[in-house]
């Protein structure tokens, strides 16, 4: 892909994102900010690319603490959220 | 070279992971759809990783789960034992994680260029890539030591008074002209000093920025490392062609723009003015002069119990006092006790309110308020007017009157609650002495209408309980 298609998909996910996040009601802004942070975390992709790759032991070292630290993300950013979200409740009638 | 151009197929699952993503914020517009919008994101999330790892030629797949487990273990019993009331101090680590993995990412892609195929026909990696690394890098390291700082704040380890050192608007922007400076030095000349210098700086900034912000512009604080974890990702992206990060970046960095200019627009204060820090301080400071004494009216437990049976419609208040108290479950039995007895109960939550957006949301929701009982400020400040009873807990700002006449106050211009319009306002406060983050006096207190319940948020609404159901 060259940078143009590259960009254009970055400044159509910006719009795509601006209306996105401003539907989010109130009230789940802090969930928001949980999912944000578990799927920011993607970044991992990256992470294991240098780990799985041969060629330079101190990237493949670098990468694969990344994809640790990543992992916490991944794991404890969608699990609290899956734990808040089951909170809210509608009221019982 | 191991790297080749990826087939059709891997950038269409990439864009299916970063369409989950998008499904994922979009599950949030509700309650209802939520839980099946974050289902999307694991899904999406999955995706991402089990097609990177097909794809790639992976030498060491032992480490690599070995690494997913250690981390994901930790983040697992985190999640699974961290308390309500302390999510803003565990997103803040989050944050910082997001930062820190950018960071190494964006090093890993400097050492092995060629793994992450970036280099281009003279053996050099492309100048294009290397501005992308170096933004990667910079803002990860900015995220991570900014997020660090604000993790210790909240969850006091350290001050949450500002930290003013003298000169630091020049110091800032000199470091910030400086990395942006060799940034674009960077393109021509691939010296591994420029980078790590780059890199250090931007741990240094990302230190700078956020000490000298006070506490009660955290919520704008985390917000704003939410967005720069999501650029850090879509920088990151932009080196590595990849679409699912790219797009997850874009969302995740519009998300905490937009609620950093949400919490800003709550208190009234510029972005700039916010991120220039300071605040704290300068409240502290004015407090200082002119406390004349006003009078003021002590109520009991009985007399709120009272009141509240009388009355038609109560609306809480609830602020962090309440979530510091750990009050919200005994206050969800208190509102439980006047349904039952015929009274109206809702409740109304200020943007700010808490320590980071929606916080005091999720802590009412584990309290197992009913969500449509929850009201937002624009929703239900009409009512207060007819409001018999507004039942303040552990909240002060933002019902402060001043905010709307008093224009030498801290906080004029603020969006506050129009409290003084009930007919009764009972107040929960430890005691007369604190007067809120902002440090400004509140008129409520003086008012004809209301009544000091000066104790514990938690032990009022517990003697409240024990009164009404007498």
């Amino acid at each position: 892909m060259d940078f143009i298609s590259i960009l254009s998909i970055f400044v159509m996910a910006c719009f795509v994102g601006y209306y996105v996040v401003w539907s989010v009601t109130p009230a789940l802004h802090t969930p928001l900010m949980a999912v944000t942070n578990a799927i920011s975390s993607v970044i991992i992709v990256g992470a294991l690319i240098a780990a799985a790759a041969g060629g330079s032991p101190t990237a493949k070292w670098l990468g694969l603490v990344a994809v640790a630290l990543a992992s916490v993300n991944i794991f404890g950013g969608f699990a609290v959220t899956a734990r808040m979200l089951a909170m809210y409740k509608k009221k019982e009638r | 070279m191991e790297h080749t151009a990826p087939s059709a197929w891997v950038m269409l699952a990439y864009l299916i992971s970063g369409v989950f993503f998008i499904l994922a914020l979009r599950g949030l517009s509700s309650p209802a759809t939520s839980q099946s919008g974050n289902r999307f994101g694991m899904a999406g999330m999955l995706i991402a990783v089990v097609t990177t790892l097909i794809t790639h030629d992976v030498a060491s797949l032992p480490e690599i789960i070995g690494a997913i487990a250690i981390g994901g273990g930790i983040g697992w019993v985190t999640a699974r034992k961290i308390a309500m009331t302390d999510m803003p101090q565990l997103v803040a680590a989050f944050h910082s994680l997001v930062g820190m993995a950018a960071v190494l990412v964006a090093a890993a892609a400097f050492l092995n260029p060629g793994a992450f195929g970036i280099l281009g026909a003279d053996g050099l990696i492309n100048p294009v890539s290397r501005v992308e690394m170096g933004l990667g890098i910079a803002i990860g390291a900015i995220t991570f030591s900014g997020s660090v700082i604000a993790f210790l704040k909240l969850a006091g380890k350290m001050s949450g008074a500002p930290i003013l050192l003298p000169l630091r608007h020049v110091i800032n922007l000199g470091t910030l002209a400086a990395i942006l400076g060799l940034i674009g030095y960077f393109t021509v000349d691939q010296s591994p000093w420029i980078f790590w210098t780059i890199t250090a700086l931007a741990f240094l900034i990302g230190f700078l920025l956020i000490i000298p912000i006070g506490g009660a512009d955290m919520p704008v604080v985390v917000s704003m490392l939410n967005s720069y974890s999501g650029w850090a990702a879509a920088a990151m992206g932009f080196t590595l062609h990849n679409t699912a990060m790219i797009i997850t970046g874009a969302l995740v960095g519009s998300s905490g723009a937009i609620l950093s200019y949400i919490m800003c627009k709550a208190m009234n204060r510029s972005f700039i003015s916010v991120i220039a820090g300071g605040f704290g301080a300068e409240a502290a400071a004015s407090s200082g002069e002119a406390k004349e004494q006003r009078p003021w009216k002590r109520g009991s437990a009985e007399d709120a119990a009272y009141m509240m049976q009388q009355a038609e419609s109560v609306i809480i208040v609830p602020g962090y006092g309440m979530a510091v108290a750990q009050a919200q479950h005994i206050l969800r039995e208190m509102a439980d006790v006047l349904k039952k007895q015929g009274v109206s109960v809702k409740y109304a939550i200020h943007p700010v309110a808490g320590r980071m957006p929606g916080h005091m949301n999720v802590l009412l929701a584990e309290a197992s308020v009913p969500y449509d009982e929850v009201f937002e400020l624009e929703d239900i400040n009409s009512e207060f007017a007819q409001a018999d009873v507004a039942f303040i807990i552990g909240a002060n700002d933002v019902v402060n009157p001043a905010a709307k006449t008093d224009k030498s106050s801290p906080i004029y211009g603020m969006p506050v609650f129009d409290v003084d319009k009930a007919k009764t306002v009972f107040f929960v406060k430890r005691s007369m002495g604190g007067v809120g983050y902002a440090g400004v006096d509140n008129d409520v207190f003086y008012m004809d209408q209301t009544m000091m319940l000066l104790a514990d948020a938690k032990k009022m609404c517990e003697d409240i309980v024990k009164a009404l159901q007498h």
